[in-house]
């Protein structure tokens, strides 16, 4: 109901897009032009860091579409993410050639410690960037096909499936963190250096990174947007609220599944893609199952199902993290965990289903008042907000 | 299409099916023949079967043994729910499940016979001739007024239209009724029996009802389903004087 | 076992040397009640003889010494071939090998080394007495245990010189398990040494029929087999191999039960609040760690106010460690589940963001770092099965889990309790119209399952790390042996629990301990695809909810 009512008005979509552009053209001149003594320089760290909250947005996105659409709740998301973050990370070492601490020209430098002599066969072709960005898309692509096709074609729901993306996604933790797996182990894939040969660490590389982020964020965003509008989205829609029923109205539920799943682990990988040379590095950490759940959180607190809400959940949490770990860093954890439960306790449609439901009823009231000065047995209003739906 | 097809074939032929769950027999060797344009109520104690032999022609349930065909050859058991559905059999649940968070117009849309697969829905746009077949059922089901309302929103009996109405959209050869008047009064279920009557001038239908009045109502031949087999069949009076009839119902 | 269980008490209050010096003050005084008061004074004029200038008196004194039965006689002659024995005034003196020192003759600590200690002079010909009064010492203790050691380093060793001792002691052994380790220490010495060639067959036949490791050593570096020697060592070697094989295959075995039935304590909680509510409990770890960290506390108390009790520890964190978790798990349900049944997966986000929360407040009153949890007298140490060693904790866990088991099906299908929970379970409205309270039996559901899981705590304090991440290592495994087994049946939690240890074990020796595991997690993945309701399922309509 709320997404409906949502998209009824597109000022949403206009707000969101017209709000994230300027916010990127803002950063962009404020950190390029300015001086870093002048009280409007935007730091090099902000503009990473807000690069950052801009790849999550893009993950909680993904999340959005498979959880708030089709009702698949996976927590493995990070799995899509940190698998196109590695192809990334690939490219990025193979861009460091002969700059590595052993200066070894083609292997990296923890194949070099690690005794190797050549290059394993999959590590091929990713000093090519297309080839890269290929892989980027495709090997998410790949596993979220051959685990959504597995999964959903014996029709594994609810908090099965839940678990076993949570099982996928601590398989490969434990297989990145082997070292003979070839991805540098525990320590991941680090000390990059440049990207398409420009300097990693450049103001103007950030900012570019950072404008890409926005970009592909938007771009996401209008994809998302128009495959929830056609009448694909619909039968989204319809799975997720009668299953069987579209079944038995001649829908091949798991097709329709495994493409939404397929297409938002591709999205997932690009924004790992976009975050690691942000950050840096990328390591089997972000495997790790808690990863996958706090995303899904942050789809919940923007509000399920609201594609502008998952991508406001994502950079509100995750700006709530970076000040919260500045100031109180052990009471981190209780606020998150808070948040779990006051949000799906109390906040049940996030902040985007929330607050212009909480907007109407106080119009409402207002516009009661009004009437009720005039006619004081004026009937209730009808359109007092339902419930759930459950 | 096949409405109207004057076939010898029957359009629904169950022989010998067979389910099982955990040693319980739901279905016992059960065998059942709908000929075209028939309607069939089916009537039974709980646990009689009824609700697993509708999912066994409807594919959600495989039978261990037997033969389940539609329009005298098609093999059902081979079959997936939208295979099923798709060849032209409709199924109404016992509780009215329609698109919540669609609006009447989405509901009847989806439900148009028409296009299934993903990439073609896709792109798929509202057609004129889509246009005028979901007005058509809108007056069908009275809910030309409620047409952009979200389904969620209407009475318990308007979601009982408009899950009828969007069986009609499907054009189904063969409806299945699951208790279509469960908790309805007096008058909406003779109301409820008029338009079953009606449907089945268009199609073949089979009922699965409790409520003998309405069964009486309908004024076709009847099956007594017990413990998973057919026990009785033929006309309502003959069925109710038939011996162990009595005695599945009244209980010994 | 009384022994141990007086040190066990000892240990957290005493330094490690204090309870070292304490048992054998102990040893000794088990030992004077039994031996004549005159051997104590035998070892007086023996230890007189060191502080002589004499080598034949000191000769004499190791003789006499060896003889007198003296309890640490072993420390002062291996302190005198060691040059550590000292004559400080009257007293011998020595210092042992972590640098303590001690009055020979009563055995008791010195505070350091006493003035004006003059090493006792030792020339190779006072070596070769020591040496061959330790043997005779080791080989004739008066503790089986350092007899039949002794004979395993002889057998280890092959020292032809040990042969006429090893000889004498098996004369005299009486102890059957210390005889045949002599005879395996004879055989060996018969193989290396010059015996003729039917005396060594005899000792590869002897050798063979141990069937370990050594054995195998042993055989393979005999020097100039005869031809027949050859071929009898060859097929000793095959039969001992695949014996081995075998053993390892056993305990490959053992592990996995040991790993299934910590598994199976993991998970049997879950079965109840997830097998038989349906309600996703992310935050089971948590009351597993809660269950651990009121053993932690347990012992903390005993330790500081009742040592005695240690033994009894975990019997006391039992019940505890039940009404904590379970207290915490209806303290749960009444304040966030019950607003969320029929919402499975917001269920699932809640019990997680408590599960940070509550790991979060441990590390906050605990630390962050691993609390040490102690393992009673009757948990630790081993004990040998055939080829197998089996420590006792593992052991317990195993008899442990399945005792858990049993209860709990006892209370589901034999308790008015357990009755109340599957009526409300397969239908509550029913259930609710009949009189049963069924809030109330959701809370105690879910306290039960809780507590179940703080019991397993208990267990698993005893083999794992107690730190506020403990529970999370078990999340993931336990969904996955409750969904393998089938959902809402106790018996598919075992077979799943076990099958999944099992295969993970016997997998590790061949792909290693975390490949083993990915392939495990991934073909259970792949399995859960095929059968979505695991190898038990619930069928029928029942399941439709």
């Amino acid at each position: 109901m709320i997404t409906k009512r949502i998209f009824g008005n597109d000022r949403l979509t206009l707000w969101f897009l017209g709000i994230l552009f300027g916010v990127l053209a803002l950063v962009a001149v404020l950190n390029l032009a300015t001086t870093p003594d002048s009280a409007f320089h935007v730091p090099t760290y902000a503009v990473a860091l807000m690069g950052k909250y801009l790849c999550y947005a893009i993950l909680a996105l993904s999340i959005d579409l498979v959880w708030g659409y089709v009702g698949i709740l996976s927590l493995g998301h990070g799995a899509f993410f940190a698998l196109g973050g590695y192809a990334m990370g690939m490219y990025l070492m193979r861009q460091i050639g002969p700059r590595g601490v052993y200066g070894d020209p083609i292997l990296p430098d923890f194949m070099v410690f690690l005794n190797w002599k050549e290059l394993p066969w999959y590590w091929l072709g990713f000093d090519n960037f297309f080839f890269a960005m290929f892989m980027v898309a495709l090997v998410p692509a790949l596993l979220a096909f051959v685990f959504g096709y597995l999964a959903f074609r014996s029709r594994v729901t609810g908090v099965y499936l839940s678990i076993i993306t949570q099982a996928m996604t601590y398989a490969l933790l434990l297989a990145f963190f082997r070292n003979d797996m070839g991805f540098g182990g525990n320590n991941g894939l680090t000390d990059f250096k440049d990207l398409l040969g420009f300097n990693l660490q450049t103001d103007g590389m950030r900012v570019t990174l950072f404008v890409s982020s926005g970009i592909l964020l938007a771009a996401c965003y209008l994809l998302c947007r128009w495959i929830t509008l056609s009448r694909f989205g619909k039968v989204l829609i319809a799975i997720r609220d009668a299953e069987s029923r579209t079944r038995f109205m001649g829908y091949r539920v798991e097709g329709y599944k495994v493409a939404a799943f397929t297409l938002s682990g591709i999205m997932a990988g690009l924004a790992g893609a976009l975050y690691v040379p942000q950050v840096g590095i990328i390591n089997p950490g972000e495997f790790a199952p808690q990863n996958s759940i706090e995303a899904v959180v942050w789809v919940a607190v923007g509000g399920r199902g609201t594609l502008v809400g998952a991508a406001i959940g994502a950079i509100v949490v995750n700006l709530g993290k970076t000040l919260f770990t500045g100031w109180l860093p052990d009471l981190w954890l209780f606020a998150l965990g808070g948040l779990f439960v006051f949000v799906t306790l109390l906040m049940p449609k996030g902040i985007l289903g929330t607050v212009p439901q909480l907007l109407e009823m106080a119009r409402n009231r207002r516009a009661q008042n009004a009437v009720a000065e005039k006619a004081p047995d004026a009937p209730p209003s009808a359109d007092a907000p339902k419930g759930a739906g459950e | 299409m096949l409405i109207g097809d004057i076939s010898p074939k029957p359009i629904l032929y169950v022989d010998g099916v067979t389910v099982t769950f955990d040693g319980f027999r739901a279905l016992n060797d059960l065998s059942l023949v709908i000929a075209p344009g028939e309607m069939r109520a089916i009537i039974g104690p709980n646990g009689a079967g009824k609700t697993t032999m509708m999912d066994v022609i409807t594919g959600k349930t495989r039978p261990d043994v037997g033969t389940v065909a539609f329009n005298g050859d098609v093999d059902l058991t081979k079959m997936d729910e939208a295979a099923i559905a798709q060849l032209g059999i409709g199924r109404k649940f016992q509780k009215p499940t329609v698109f919540e968070s669609h609006t009447v117009r989405d509901n009847l849309q989806l439900a148009l016979a028409g296009l299934r697969k993903p990439f073609a829905v896709l792109f798929a746009r509202e057609t004129a001739k889509e246009k005028e077949r979901i007005d058509e059922l809108l007056v069908l089901t009275k809910l030309t007024e409620a047409v952009d309302r979200m389904a969620g929103d209407l009475s318990h009996g308007q979601k009982q239209w408009l899950e009828i109405g969007m069986l009609m959209a499907q054009e189904p050869a063969l409806l299945l009724v699951d208790e279509p008047v469960a908790g309805m009064t007096d008058a909406e279920t003779e109301e409820t029996a008029e338009l079953l009557v009606e449907i089945n001038k268009t199609h073949s239908v089979v009922v699965v009802e409790h409520d003998m009045t309405f069964v009486k109502a309908l004024g076709v031949k009847v099956t007594v389903l017990h413990e998973g087999s057919v026990l009785a069949e033929g006309p309502l009076d003959q069925v109710q004087a038939n011996e162990r009839v009595i005695e599945v119902y009244l209980g010994r | 076992m009384m022994r141990s269980l007086f040190l066990r008490c000892l240990r957290p209050l005493a330094a490690p040397v204090l309870a070292a010096v304490m048992a054998a003050a102990f040893v000794l005084a088990g030992l004077m009640a039994a031996a004549p008061a005159a051997r104590a004074d035998a070892a007086g004029d023996a230890l007189a003889l060191f502080a002589s200038k004499s080598y034949d008196d000191i000769e004499k004194g190791i003789a006499d010494l060896a003889a007198s039965g003296h309890p640490q006689a072993i420390d002062i002659l291996s302190a005198l071939g060691d040059r550590r024995l000292h004559v400080a005034g009257d007293a011998i003196v020595f210092e042992d090998a972590a640098g303590t020192w001690h009055d020979a003759l009563t055995g008791a600590a010195l505070d350091g080394e006493p003035a004006g200690a003059k090493a006792v002079r030792a020339n190779n010909r006072i070596r070769r007495a020591v040496d061959a009064a330790l043997g005779q010492l080791t080989l004739m203790s008066a503790d089986a245990g350092k007899r039949y050691d002794a004979a395993l380093s002889v057998f280890k060793s092959r020292d032809q010189a040990s042969l006429p001792l090893v000889r004498s002691a098996l004369e005299t052994e009486q102890d059957g398990k210390v005889k045949r380790a002599l005879q395996q220490a004879l055989a060996a010495l018969t193989l290396y040494g010059d015996a003729d060639e039917t005396a060594k067959l005899e000792a590869i036949d002897v050798i063979a029929d141990m069937g370990n490791q050594d054995a195998l050593a042993t055989l393979v570096g005999v020097p100039e087999p005869t031809p027949a020697m050859a071929e009898a060592i060859s097929s000793a070697q095959d039969a001992i191999e695949s014996s081995l094989a075998i053993w390892s295959g056993v305990q490959s075995v053992y592990y996995g039960i040991s790993l299934g039935s910590v598994l199976l304590l993991a998970a049997i909680g879950l079965a109840i609040t997830f097998g038989v509510m349906g309600v996703i409990n992310m935050a089971h770890g948590e009351m597993v760690m809660i269950g651990a960290y009121t053993t932690f506390m347990v012992q903390e108390v005993i330790r500081n106010s009742a040592p005695f009790l240690f033994d009894y520890s975990l019997a006391i964190a039992l019940p505890l460690a039940f009404l904590v978790a379970g207290a915490v798990g209806v303290a749960i349900e009444r304040g966030i589940i019950r607003f969320l049944y029929g919402r499975p997966l917001e269920t699932l986000l809640a019990t997680f963001g408590l599960s940070l929360v509550l790991q979060q407040a441990v590390r906050t009153i605990f630390g962050p770092t691993n609390r040490e949890v102690g393992n009673p007298s009757w948990m630790s140490g081993a004990f040998d099965l055939g080829g197998l060693t089996l420590t006792y904790n593992r052991m317990w866990i195993i008899v442990f889990a399945f005792v858990v088991l049993a209860i709990l099906m006892v209370v589901l299908r034999r308790t008015a309790f357990g009755l109340q929970m599957r009526a409300v379970t397969q239908n509550r409205r029913m259930a609710g119209s009949m009189g049963i309270r069924t809030n109330w039996v959701d809370s105690l559901t879910f306290g039960l399952g809780s507590g179940v899981a703080g019991i397993a705590g208990v267990a698993l304090s005893q083999i794992d790390n107690v730190s506020p991440n403990l529970g999370q290592g078990y999340i993931i495994d336990s969904f996955m042996v409750v969904v393998f087994g089938g959902v809402g049946n106790l018996w598919g939690t075992l077979v799943g629990a076990l099958t999944l240890g099992i295969t993970n074990k016997l997998l590790e020796p061949v792909a290693g301990a975390v490949l083993g595991k990915i392939i495990v997690l991934v073909a259970l993945v792949l399995f859960i695809q095929r059968k979505p309701r695991g190898l038990f399922p619930q069928k029928g309509r029942a399941v439709e909810r």
